[in-house]
């Protein structure tokens, strides 16, 4: 049973469809990388996913016990105004909310799990520090970290690494590998394709408002799109990823 | 000596004790829920509504109601839940649909008041809804339970639903992708806000809402870093700052609220010689 079934799926805004009739799954512990050019959609694509936009048609089902409080999220920019006062630990705390229910407190369990995921993010030291004095990398470790407080199964990841530079990114993707081999379902957007290759198990290439390939990495690289695609951004296929 | 002996002889009255309670309880309020709208880039739906309630009130004292509490609340939650709902959707963006509503009672309100007012001292009405000047030391019975239980409300609402509140001001982005309601949370935070401005302008009046719902959260914010502590703080600089202001204009005779909101002022530059000396407030 898959975590996430798409079916002719239809995303637009204002009448304007920019994704037509696409259709993939995502299974657990599935490392899926939806690749395509700026403007193709992938963002609005995985807003919808992550129900942040409602589909024009078509339909996004949850399986395998998925339930709508079980995703995490990790926006591309987050809109956090500069003069927020938030600790890092309130923050990352934040990410019990969708299952804390009506209980007003957070319990000893879920302070204990918020420990674990700082700790397995290398953010624990910056427990008391204010959020919005960090570097963008630690950023972004915060609120992956609020996300796997969110979810034990699907995070679904906005370009991760936007606004980090070169050595924050690699880190951020070294990260990202560990929590699928360990923890949960990916689903991330990137613009990179060589750290897609290298990473995912599944690609979803989407361009003209459909999906141009859908499927496991070894096929992509030996399709028409991959070969065309990974060969211009100049992959290395002699690491044997493909 | 003179003003502590004149402070004593007015502690006998029951209605001083009864205003200063009052006072620093909607303090309290209008300081927690302070946090949340500068933070929200909401802190001229204070106004804003605090212009809707003194219109209702107008309306209400032309009506002759014994109590303006049953239609002002009621008009101010609608107008809030309006405004804050057609925040993001509407033809009319957010600041011009605030404006809007806010100038627009202002205006009706005082045609009202001005037309079917009975009373013989028309501008001496207007100006203690404007600026509250002895609203609070006039409370009835009522008025002060009242008060008190929508005061009492409003920080169980807070208490109770603090981490959410937290939560959804930080990011309502990502919690909505995470399966919470944030829709519903900002209804809720719609409904409270209307609850404490209509209980602030007993306090300080219609125009100067806004100076206590934001002063207080603004000096913290210059300080302390993390929300438990500007909420803490917000608080109790909220709350000594309003009891200090109403002593005082009791003292020197002054308008209360306009008073507080001096008291506020203060308390303001204070936080911020306090935030650049120990380096911790990055230029705002």
């Amino acid at each position: 049973m898959p975590q996430l079934v798409c079916e002719n799926l239809t995303l637009g805004y204002d009448g304007n469809n920019i994704i037509t009739n696409l259709s993939f799954e995502v299974n657990a512990s599935d490392y899926l990388c939806i690749v395509g050019e700026n403007g193709s959609g992938k963002s609005t694509l995985i807003k919808a996913v992550a129900n942040l936009i409602s589909p024009v048609s078509g339909s996004i089902r949850k399986g395998g016990g998925l339930k709508a409080n079980e995703i995490g999220y990790l926006p591309q920019q987050t809109a956090v105004q500069k003069d927020f006062p938030a600790s890092v630990e309130e923050v990352v705390r934040s990410g019990f909310i969708n299952s804390s229910g009506l209980r007003p407190f957070y319990t000893k369990e879920q302070k204990l799990l918020a420990k674990e995921n700082m700790e397995r993010l290398e953010i624990y030291g910056l427990a008391k520090r204010c959020y919005r004095e960090l570097s963008g990398g630690q950023q972004q470790r915060v609120l992956l970290a609020r996300a796997l407080c969110a979810t034990r199964k699907l995070l679904l990841l906005d370009e991760p690494v936007a606004s980090l530079d070169p050595q924050a990114s690699s880190g951020m993707y070294d990260i990202i590998a560990k929590l699928n081999n360990t923890v949960t379902t990916i689903v991330m957007v990137s613009h990179d394709i060589a750290i897609c290759v290298s990473y995912a198990s599944h690609i979803l290439h989407i361009g003209g408002r459909s999906a141009l390939f859908f499927g496991a990495k070894k096929d992509y690289l030996n399709s028409e799109y991959g070969r065309k695609f990974a060969g211009l951004r100049g992959v290395n296929r002699r690491d044997g990823y493909y | 000596m003179d003003t502590i002996n004149k402070l004593v002889m007015y502690f006998e009255y029951p209605f001083v004790r009864s205003a200063l309670l009052v006072g620093m309880l909607i303090a309290l309020c209008s300081a927690l829920l302070g946090v949340t709208l500068v933070l929200k880039r909401f802190s001229f739906i204070g106004d804003g509504l605090s212009h809707v309630a003194f219109g209702a009130t107008a309306v209400a004292a032309a009506l002759q109601m014994a109590n303006q509490f049953w239609l002002v609340l009621p008009v101010t939650i609608v107008s809030a839940v309006l405004l804050l709902a057609s925040g993001q959707n509407s033809k009319t963006k957010g600041d011009a649909a605030v404006a809007m509503v806010s100038v627009g009672s202002l205006a009706l309100g005082y045609l009202v008041m001005s037309l079917y007012s009975k009373s013989a001292n028309l501008s001496g009405d207007v100006c203690s809804t404007l600026f509250g000047s002895t609203s609070i030391l006039t409370l009835t019975g009522t008025g002060v339970l009242l008060c008190i239980a929508l005061s009492i409300l409003v920080v169980a609402v807070f208490l109770l639903f603090y981490h959410k509140i937290f939560a959804v001001v930080f990011d309502e982005e990502f919690m909505s992708a995470t399966g919470v309601d944030a829709k519903a949370y900002n209804f809720m935070l719609a409904v409270v806000i209307a609850v404490v401005i209509v209980l602030a302008m007993n306090l300080v009046g219609a125009l100067l809402i806004s100076a206590l719902v934001i002063f207080p959260a603004l000096s913290a914010m210059r300080v302390f870093k993390s929300f438990f502590a500007v909420s803490v703080c917000a608080v109790v600089v909220s709350v000594c700052c309003a009891a200090l202001g109403i002593l005082a204009s009791i003292a020197i005779g002054a308008p209360v609220g306009s008073t507080i909101v001096a008291i506020d002022i203060i308390g303001f530059f204070l936080f911020s010689i306090v935030g650049a000396i120990s380096g911790k407030n990055p230029a705002v």
